[in-house]
């Protein structure tokens, strides 16, 4: 039994099947990799999984248990974390702010701290400020804290979504394209911090991407999408190998 | 500085840098003791100089209304007098000049402004900038509790002294209490949740007449609803009770707009809670046992100005608290990215339920106050005129910040009543003012900040320092 499970899913978008028949392992502190060509439906995948849409057929399990119709917070409160392709920051809030608010689930204190500032408030708000500030130092914007998102790079915005999404404390953080738009020196920075994180709290990853290098040599599972089917999974050597990969991808791809 | 400067700008500039600079080392301890100094000052010797300037009385806020009187009056006769001085023109016999209304205050006013709030406050404030700011760095160092109520007694005391030496100044300081507390319990909604909500007079009214119909039951003998039920005495300790049911009610009617509204993204809210406005008007005017359209009146004296001052103290607080906390910061998240929000274990809806009936119930609870102030409730103060002024201030004032509901709230409460004598003119200038502000700087004056009264109490300058 796997940490997370999906079982032959299927959705449809009114009369476009974007996602056939997909079928899912992943075992705790394992990266999964998924690959696939423009709207084959990686993205479409994930929002499934974390319950931003509901399949129109199958099951997803997480510890065993059936998450579907789950509202997308109680499943991020039960280990999904995740980025998003397009960055969906909160445009008016700060760095710090970001990665705090995802400890939101962990909160104890509920509306009478929040009304009145008791004791257990503080405490709480400043167990999670310590613990935000070893997630932004990892992700290396621990300098930005107290800016508003917005002023950020760009490719430091990307890390700090994958700060927040840690500080949900996942037990797999779903990477969307967390090297879209960087160059080949912010690629190898951002294969560097992945591997950190991944070795510091033992999460497990899974990870669409199109830079194929960065794939191969991250993930020890692949799968390949293509117009909501997987033509093929394996290992990164029988990935590259299969032919159906090459014929989808043209070689185009594979070549950087 | 280029050398053909002349020296006397060059002093000007200096002086005018050193100003600044000392206006700057000012603490907030200093600016309010100045001005516990100039209301008793005031208090002493304002009837002397209204004497002395031969003025009709005591300018009542700021000498704004003198102001404003004076202003119509030019405005109202400027007409006249044109087409008169247009026939002598014609006439070719021109010989007078545009008479000047009798008792003709406004340089008198300023004058007494002057003399008795600015220059008082603005001298005490920087000539005592190092023992202020000695007193501010002590009191920084107890514990914020005791010095923050440490403050709001002293500015407490300010606001008693000067509201004592006027009926109307004491109404006036209450009504803008209240306001500062619906500004910001609707700031709540329109500005940290970023929905667009209209029903805040509706709330009001709700909490209004809840609290009303207690202690009017419990303590006043009334047409309506019989004798009294308990001695009056009692009605002090019952008060805090029946604004909480006023806020309640309140929160209860917010709960009938959030059900339907929250279910799914959209701008429902706003047309759903414009129609409840219109609902809990006529609602109150069609229910005969609470007066009716008539208004219900005989509302014991319960809201002096401590009691009021307390309530807006504690409404402060506790928003002030919660957009501070990560719960309440939610609001922020789900306004920017819903999605995002969600995934980020974030339970969007019930955040904005919690946040829709928490605001509700500070506007119920300011109603109540209104209602106890007035001593009088009638349904049509709770209409399209009520939401204009209150959106003018959250929006004038700026979005997402407790300084600007503040500011918002006192500054439109004073515009307010300088508008009085021009009567029906100010329902076309508030609503005008809320146009230009929306479209010239949608978020408002003072957005986007965030109140740390430790931060604003601190002391400005090192006590070991020279000043
Ligand atoms: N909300 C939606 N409604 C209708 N169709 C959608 C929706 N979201 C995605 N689709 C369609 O589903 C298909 C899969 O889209 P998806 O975004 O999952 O692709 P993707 O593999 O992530 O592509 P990319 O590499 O470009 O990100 C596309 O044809 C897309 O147009
Ligand atoms: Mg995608």
């Amino acid at each position: 039994m796997a940490l997370l499970e999906v079982h032959h899913m299927s959705h449809d978008f009114g009369g476009l099947r974007a996602v056939n028949n997909y079928s899912l392992n992943i075992e705790p502190g394992e990266i999964h990799g998924l690959i696939g060509p423009n709207g084959a439906g990686k993205t479409t995948i994930f929002n499934l999984i974390t319950g931003i849409y509901r399949p129109t057929e199958g099951d997803i399990r997480l510890d065993n248990a059936s998450i579907v119709g789950l509202q997308p917070y109680q499943i991020a409160a039960r280990g999904l974390g995740r980025t998003f392709q397009n960055l969906q920051l909160w445009r008016h809030m700060t760095v710090l702010e970001h990665v705090m608010m995802a400890r939101y689930s962990k909160l104890t204190y509920g509306l009478v701290g929040a009304f009145f500032g008791t004791p257990k408030r503080k405490r709480e708000e400043s167990e999670s400020r310590e613990k935000a500030q070893v997630l932004m130092e990892l992700f290396g914007v621990d300098r930005f804290a107290n800016q508003i998102v917005l002023n950020l790079p760009y490719g430091a915005q990307r890390r700090v979504e994958m700060a927040r999404a840690m500080a949900m404390e996942p037990k797999i953080l779903f990477l969307d394209e967390p090297t879209a738009g960087m160059n080949p020196e912010e690629l190898i920075q951002m294969m560097e911090i992945i591997r950190r994180a991944h070795r510091k709290f033992g999460v497990g990853i899974f990870l669409i991407e199109h830079r194929m290098r960065f794939v191969m040599e991250l993930c020890q599972e692949i799968q390949t999408l293509v117009f909501g089917e997987v033509i093929a999974e394996g290992t990164p050597e029988e990935i590259q190998n299969n032919p159906k990969v090459i014929e989808a991808y043209l070689g185009s791809e594979m070549v950087e | 500085m280029t050398p053909d400067n002349p020296t006397s700008e060059k002093h000007y500039l200096r002086l005018r840098h050193n100003v600044q600079h000392r206006l700057s080392l000012v603490p907030i301890l200093g600016w309010l003791l100045g001005a516990l100094l100039a209301v008793i000052l005031e208090q002493l010797a304002g009837d002397y100089l209204v004497d002395a300037l031969d003025m009709d009385k005591m300018p009542s806020l700021l000498g704004i209304l003198a102001i404003a009187k004076d202003i119509k009056y030019f405005l109202w006769q400027g007409w006249d007098q044109l087409v008169i001085i247009g026939k002598m023109f014609a006439g070719g016999a021109f010989s007078g000049v545009v008479s000047v209304p009798d008792p003709f205050q406004t340089p008198r006013v300023l004058l007494y402004v002057f003399l008795v709030y600015f220059l008082p406050i603005a001298l005490f404030g920087t000539l005592t900038i190092r023992p202020a700011n000695w007193m501010a760095d002590k009191l920084s160092k107890l514990p914020s509790a005791v010095s923050v109520i440490g403050y709001l007694i002293l500015l407490y005391l300010v606001m008693h002294i000067w509201a004592d030496m006027s009926a109307y100044r004491g109404m006036a300081l209450r009504f803008t209490l209240i306001a500062v507390m619906l500004t910001l319990s609707l700031n709540v909604i329109n500005g940290y949740m970023g929905e667009f909500s209209c029903s805040h007079p509706g709330f009001m009214a709700l909490g209004a007449y809840g609290a009303s119909v207690v202690t009017v039951v419990l303590f006043a003998n009334d047409k309506l609803f019989g004798a009294a039920l308990l001695p009056k005495f009692l009605a002090p300790a019952f008060f805090p009770l029946a604004l909480v049911v006023g806020g309640a009610v309140a929160s209860f009617g917010a709960l009938l707009i959030a059900v339907p509204s929250f279910r799914t993204r959209g701008d429902y809210l706003a047309i759903i809670s414009l129609a409840f406005l219109f609902i809990v008007k006529s609602l109150i005017e069609n229910l005969e046992i609470v007066g009716g359209p008539r208004g219900l009146k005989g509302q014991p004296d319960l809201a002096s100005l401590p009691v009021v001052f307390t309530w807006a103290v504690l409404c402060i607080w506790t928003i002030n608290n919660f957009v501070r906390s990560t719960l309440g910061k939610a609001l922020n998240a789900v306004r920017d990215d819903e999605v995002a929000a969600n995934a980020m274990t974030v339970n969007t809806r019930r955040t904005k339920m919690t946040a829709f009936l928490f605001g509700a119930f500070w506007a119920g609870v300011a109603g109540g106050l209104f209602a106890h102030v007035l001593r009088y409730v009638n349904p049509a103060t709770f209409g399209l005129q009520k939401l204009a002024e209150v959106l003018a201030m959250v929006y004038f004032g700026g979005l997402n910040s407790v300084y600007g509901s503040i500011v918002g709230a006192v500054s439109i409460s004073l515009l307010s009543e300088a508008l009085r004598p021009f009567e029906l003119f100010k329902w076309v200038i508030i609503p005008l003012l809320l146009i230009l502000v929306m479209i010239y700087r949608p978020t408002g004056l003072i957005a986007f900040r965030e109140f740390d009264v430790r931060s604003v109490l601190k002391p400005k300058q090192n006590p070991e320092s020279e000043v």
